[in-house]
């Protein structure tokens, strides 16, 4: 009985072993935008605004469903509850054109450094959505073998979306609190 | 509708022409020995009258005791269907001879049962894992298989 060890498997394992033992802490989310009182000048507050208002009114979703809260996101999107209005009407496939990710579903540790890839290939800048119980801590599953516990394990996560699945009015209500988040961001930190 | 064959009939027919390899039989599922595991599996994807040609689930369940391997057949040309099961006795590395040469979806099928049980069937021409990454310790869905002992950091 021969086995084909080939070296794609033995690559995949070190990825894989090395990205779990850098993720035994969560990353911490970046949440400063809560209190923040920024001291900005008159001119660079008009620019700020508007930036930050076309920024937040255009975001480019990335379809990033990895199990049954990607349904509920399709769903979003759909014509009932739709998403377009939002301004996120495509779903853009490739993170080199995407600045929002919706993680929606729960994460195991074999597609994990895949994740890790896609948030390091999207261009600044760029927040992130988890979707669910899944994706905010394992969920049900975080007990499990293969599930990541969270995945602000891996990637800092800006906007967290409880429900199992959450309801589409739940996915609007964080679109609203991302958009919130964005306006109050600054030019300054992206020179 | 398919039928699902008694498993009482098919006992009695296989108890005659293999004498010895059917260990039990209830209505539903016929139990065989492991060691006699392909005799019957091609005496039963090739006679007339069974012809099971379709091989529709593989997998495997841990009772503390043994391993009991359990077979889907379905025949596509007589539209009826059976449960065959084998049982393991031994909890290192068991093993059970592979079907594959009679019917290939046993292919995966045994690969997945071999990453998440352990138990290795003989013959198979590629048995490593399928669902888990290439150097993980231990067979996940084993009864004894606790896995919050091993890392506990990842669990709060």
């Amino acid at each position: 009985m021969e086995i084909d060890r080939h070296e794609i498997d033995i690559l995949e394992t070190e990825r894989i072993k090395r990205l779990k033992e850098s993720s035994q802490l969560p990353i911490s989310d970046p949440d400063s935008w809560l209190e923040e009182e920024v001291k900005r000048s008159i001119f660079l507050t008009t620019v700020d605004y508007i930036a930050d208002w076309a920024r937040s009114r255009s975001t480019f979703p990335l379809m990033f469903g990895l199990a049954c809260c990607a349904f509920e996101m399709i769903g979003t999107a759909a014509s009932r509850f739709d998403v377009t209005r939002y301004g996120m009407d495509i779903f853009r496939w490739s993170p080199r054109q995407a600045d929002l990710m919706i993680c929606a579903g729960t994460l195991t540790w074999k597609m994990a450094p895949a994740v890790k890839m896609i948030y390091d290939q999207m261009p600044e800048p760029k927040w992130v959505i988890a979707m669910g119980a899944c994706a905010i801590s394992g969920g049900t599953f975080r007990e499990s073998y293969s599930v990541v516990p969270g995945i602000n394990r891996i990637i800092p996560v800006d906007v967290y979306i409880p429900g199992c699945p959450p309801r589409p009015e739940g996915l609007i209500y964080g679109i609203n609190k991302i958009q919130q988040k964005i306006l109050k961001d600054s030019i300054k930190n992206y020179q | 509708m398919t039928i699902a064959l008694k498993g009482d009939g098919v006992a009695e027919k296989l108890g005659d022409i293999f004498p010895g390899s059917v260990i039990g039989s209830d209505k539903a599922v016929v139990i065989v020995d492991s060691e006699s595991l392909y005799k019957v599996a091609e005496y039963l994807k090739n006679a007339d009258g069974f012809e099971f040609d379709y091989l529709a689930n593989l997998t495997a369940v841990d009772y503390i005791d043994y391993f009991e391997i359990i077979y889907n057949l379905t025949s596509l040309k007589n539209n009826h269907s059976l449960v065959l099961k084998t049982r393991c006795y031994v909890r290192e590395n068991p093993t059970v001879p592979s079907v594959v040469n009679l019917w290939r979806t046993a292919d995966y099928q045994e690969r997945e049962t071999f990453d998440l049980f352990g138990i290795i069937f003989t013959g198979h021409p590629n048995l490593k894992r399928l669902f888990m990454w290439e150097g993980f310790d231990g067979h996940p869905l084993r009864r004894h298989y606790l896995y919050w002992l091993s890392e506990p950091s990842l669990l709060y």
